[in-house]
């Protein structure tokens, strides 16, 4: 029997984003810079605490963590670069803790950047033919979207889940942006205009996919002894758990079974934390579906529910279930991964630092990030108490 | 009908589906101890570890769900949109995506008959298509 011995002891201490949108006079590693001293100055450190470096990414560099260090001018004693999509970023917490815990460093720095929308590196497709891969993308699919309306058209067909539910996710991400300065879609949406707007991968049409942006953000974690020697409200881990069920869409045993239940349950467990207790949750919404997939399959609501259960406002800013309140992927900003943003809003709830969409009360958060095509999961539940 | 797509990165667990589907046999695997049917291929049962057998498909099978695609990933794809993209479940239990042929996008609908049939695209690749056989 393993037992699980992170709950309570690291906590994430600063967080930051760099400059997100349009930034075609930045370079990757200057936006992952900008967001790392931006969360190291919030944490009250600097870059000769960390001795623990997480860079995730693709496409630019053969070892990100260690051309990172190099920019940044450290030689940290832990670097990983592990790529599990999406959930990489909130992967990395789980695993920043474990390196804390075992003594292997002290304080660790996550960080991310992209250029994928001044480098137009976004192609529908972009996946080389090769591996699992050589079945799929001669036949055309516009991955990875392709593969989560393959899941959409399944959900739909089992539980009756509509079009108009899905865009309901739009909308209320389009809200929830409306009371965010830094998100970049904050002109009014409705479930109409979300229909209107063009196919693209039947079910999903253009604005139940998530924007193409430039960006960066970056984490810092330590231990909760030495978070409670800094100057912000310490952000503890209390669970986490990672899953996977396939790479290739083709090879996931059922669409609608997300590997949310296995790291989801993990986490729930790991915590002593129920869904209920949970204040506020910040989802992966790479598209409409993906949100209503994660809510069944973290048990927010029940399997084939969760089409009903994002409806009639009841995930937008004033309904009852506060999420993705940065505006999310959808309307807030997704440049190529967005796993780090789920974990900026989710401390800066947690530290009631977001104004016009705070939650009122937030104690609790849980944070998931969904990688490939639905491939990887990784859940942490957050908490201002250790 | 001949298209620049982008063609499989064929690797040598893979060359026997690929060699099978350019005489039109629709090649799959089932492990010699277990009976366990597996795709895409590999060299030993992922239940058992059992050393596999290639046998050939019937090329029936089920949609499992599908997908309209109106913007092509890739150019030499723009002229076929919009054209149904379907994960299908063979009759001997394998799922593989493919291409559905259809005048028609509408006839595609999950738990329909289909059917392979093959398309040469270049000298080396012959994809299995499907068509829709039945409701």
């Amino acid at each position: 029997m393993t037992e699980y011995t992170l709950r309570g002891q690291v906590a994430i201490v600063g967080v930051a984003e760099s400059a997100l949108g349009k930034t075609p006079d930045r370079t990757v590693l200057s936006l992952q810079q900008e967001a790392a001293l931006g969360a190291l100055d919030d944490a009250g450190l600097a870059l000769s605490d960390v001795d623990g470096l997480f860079v995730s990414g693709y496409q630019y560099a053969e070892r990100p963590a260690v051309l990172t260090a190099e920019y940044l001018g450290i030689q940290p004693r832990y670097l990983e670069s592990t790529n599990l999509g999406g959930s990489g970023f909130v992967a990395a917490v789980e695993r920043a803790g474990a390196a804390i815990a075992a003594g292997l460093c002290e304080t660790v720095l996550i960080c991310y950047g992209s250029t994928q929308y001044s480098s137009r590196t976004r192609a529908l497709g972009g996946r080389p033919p090769e591996w699992s891969y050589q079945f799929e993308v001669p036949h055309g699919p516009a991955l990875p979207l392709s593969a989560y309306a393959l899941a959409a058209t399944r959900h739909m067909y089992l539980y009756g889940t509509t079009s108009e539910q899905l865009a309901e996710v739009a909308v209320a991400a389009r809200q929830w942006a409306m009371r965010n300065p830094k998100a970049l879609r904050r002109a009014p949406l409705t479930v109409d205009e979300v229909l209107a707007s063009p196919l693209i991968s039947s079910p999903l049409r253009g604005l139940d996919c998530c924007l193409v942006t430039d960006g960066g953000g970056a984490v810092v974690v330590t231990s909760a002894e030495r978070a409670r020697t800094l100057r912000r409200q310490p952000v503890y881990l209390l669970g986490s758990g990672i899953a996977t069920t396939h790479e290739a869409i083709t090879n996931m045993p059922e669409l609608t079974e997300t590997p949310a239940r296995a790291s989801g349950a993990l986490a729930f467990a790991r915590a002593g934390v129920r869904p209920h207790e949970v204040d506020v949750v910040e989802v992966y919404d790479s598209f409409t579906i993906t949100v209503v997939l994660t809510l069944e399959d973290l048990g927010f609501c029940r399997t084939g529910e969760g089409g009903a259960f994002v409806s009639g406002g009841r995930i937008a800013p004033d309904g009852d279930f506060p999420l993705n309140t940065s505006g999310g992927g959808l309307s807030y900003t997704h440049p190529g991964m967005f796993g780090i943003f789920l974990l900026i809003e989710a401390v800066r709830q947690l530290r009631g630092d977001c104004g016009e969409r705070q939650v009122a009360n937030a104690r609790t958060a849980l944070c998931h990030g969904t990688g490939g095509q639905l491939s990887t999961a990784a859940t942490v539940i957050l908490g201002r108490e250790a | 009908m001949s298209l620049p797509l982008p063609l499989p990165t064929i690797d040598p667990d893979t060359q026997p589906f690929w060699d099978g589907a350019r005489r039109g046999a629709l090649l799959i695997q089932r492990c010699r101890d277990c009976g366990r049917p597996q795709f895409f291929p590999r060299p030993r049962c992922v239940r058992c570890g059992g050393s596999i057998a290639w046998i050939e498909a019937s090329g029936e099978g089920r949609v499992y769900s599908y997908t309209v695609v109106h913007r092509a990933p890739h150019e030499s794809l723009v002229p076929l949109v919009p054209y149904v993209v379907a994960l299908v479940d063979l009759a001997e239990g394998v799922r593989m995506m493919s291409r559905v042929r259809a005048a028609d996008s509408g006839v595609v609908q999950i738990g329909a008959a289909v059917r392979v049939a093959f398309e040469r695209v270049s000298d080396e690749v012959t994809l299995p298509l499907f068509e829709v056989v039945g409701p």
